[in-house]
């Protein structure tokens, strides 16, 4: 009963006209408050995107960042780097929270060990690299797409072979980035039964 | 007396001899003195160029022309196989790993790329466009099999 009445009150004040703040007050207050929520909501998830936040926790300190740390995408002759982010969270907004929202789950993993050490991180390669590439397969690469583009892709200054792959199967749709520029950023798992990867495959092969 | 001086001569012979055939042998230094650090020379670079180059004797396992740069080979996966093997050579347009390389150390034919030949980097190589460091007086077999005058 006494829980009712609680609630009941809070009710009312919430319903009931302010009787002591003017509307001015309320409407310019509440706006500069949301402004303030809203720069500190915004803050607080830039600070979660970046590369030192990853690498806070051991796991990905010693396991994904050090073999990014070999990779074209971390040293290169132009000294343009990808950081995680870049490539793990999506760039827009309603993307990027859905993904920093599943990311809780990677906090539970942390905090509950499922990676701490490397053998448990090696057993759960594959599960893992199959979530990134489920991702970007269904997102047509995005991430991928964010700094390498196919409308400005100069195929003529690729290697020949460079050129045929990218004009038969990614200008034509048929195959998107990570169908076959997996394992780029990271060791690839053992990559049993993957179409497209492993030699001896069952999957019928794409292309002609 | 006489044994004490026979050691002794005994001790300084390597010496001798070694100071003898170091005058033959390539030196093994710079020209700096080893004390010194020179400065590393720069690193060559790799030929990317996707042209096949001929063999300089059958046996040669053929050199690599482009870029392998991070291709993984190891217990999980072999990269190269993703465009060299049998499977993928189609839409790769590779050349197929050589049958040779399906046959075990017993001789038995295996459906696909035999365990021993798994590490193609073992004997497949990248060139780069560094210049000889000595002169190269390789002659091709079939410039010794048939000289230059034409005569057997």
């Amino acid at each position: 009963m006494a829980l009712r009445d609680s609630v009941l009150a809070v009710w009312r004040t919430l319903t009931r006209p302010a009787t002591f703040f003017s509307l001015g007050f309320l409407t310019l207050g509440g706006f500069i408050a949301g402004v303030a929520f809203w720069g500190g909501f915004n803050t607080a998830l830039e600070a979660t995107n970046r590369e030192a936040f990853c690498i806070s926790c051991h796991e990905m300190q010693t396991n994904p960042y050090e073999e990014l740390k070999q990779t074209i995408h971390f040293t290169n002759r132009s000294g343009v780097r990808a950081t995680c982010p870049d490539c793990h969270v999506p760039h827009n907004w309603t993307d990027k929270i859905a993904r920093k929202m599943q990311a809780s789950k990677e906090v539970w993993g942390h905090l509950f060990g499922s990676i701490e050490t490397r053998e448990k991180f090696v057993s759960l390669r594959r599960t893992l690299a199959e979530h990134e590439w489920h991702r970007l397969k269904a997102n047509n690469s995005l991430e991928c797409r964010n700094c390498h583009s196919a409308e400005s892709m100069d195929i003529t200054k690729q290697g020949a072979r460079a050129a045929r792959a990218h004009e038969q199967y990614l200008f034509t749709g048929q195959m998107t980035c990570i169908d076959c520029h997996k394992g780029i950023a990271h060791r690839l798992p053992d990559m049993t039964g993957v179409a497209q990867w492993d030699p001896q495959s069952q999957q019928p092969t794409r292309g002609h | 007396m006489r044994l004490r001086l026979l050691m002794a001569a005994l001790a300084v012979l390597p010496v001798l001899v070694g100071a003898a055939m170091a005058a033959d042998s390539p030196r093994l230094v710079g020209p700096k003195p080893f004390t010194e650090v020179p400065a590393a020379p720069a690193l060559p670079a790799e030929v990317t160029d996707d042209v096949r180059k001929m063999r300089n004797y059958p046996e040669q396992p053929p050199v690599i022309p482009h870029s392998i740069r991070d291709y993984q080979i190891d217990l999980n996966f072999n990269k190269c196989l993703s465009c060299h093997s049998r499977r993928y050579t189609e839409q790769s347009q590779a050349p197929m790993v050589s049958i040779s390389h399906y046959q075990d150390r017993e001789g038995n034919m295996l459906g696909a790329l035999a365990p021993r030949r798994y590490v193609c980097t073992s004997c497949h190589v990248q060139q780069t466009n560094a210049p000889p460091l000595v002169d190269n007086q390789f002659r091709d077999l079939d410039a010794l099999a048939s000289p230059p005058g034409g005569g057997r």
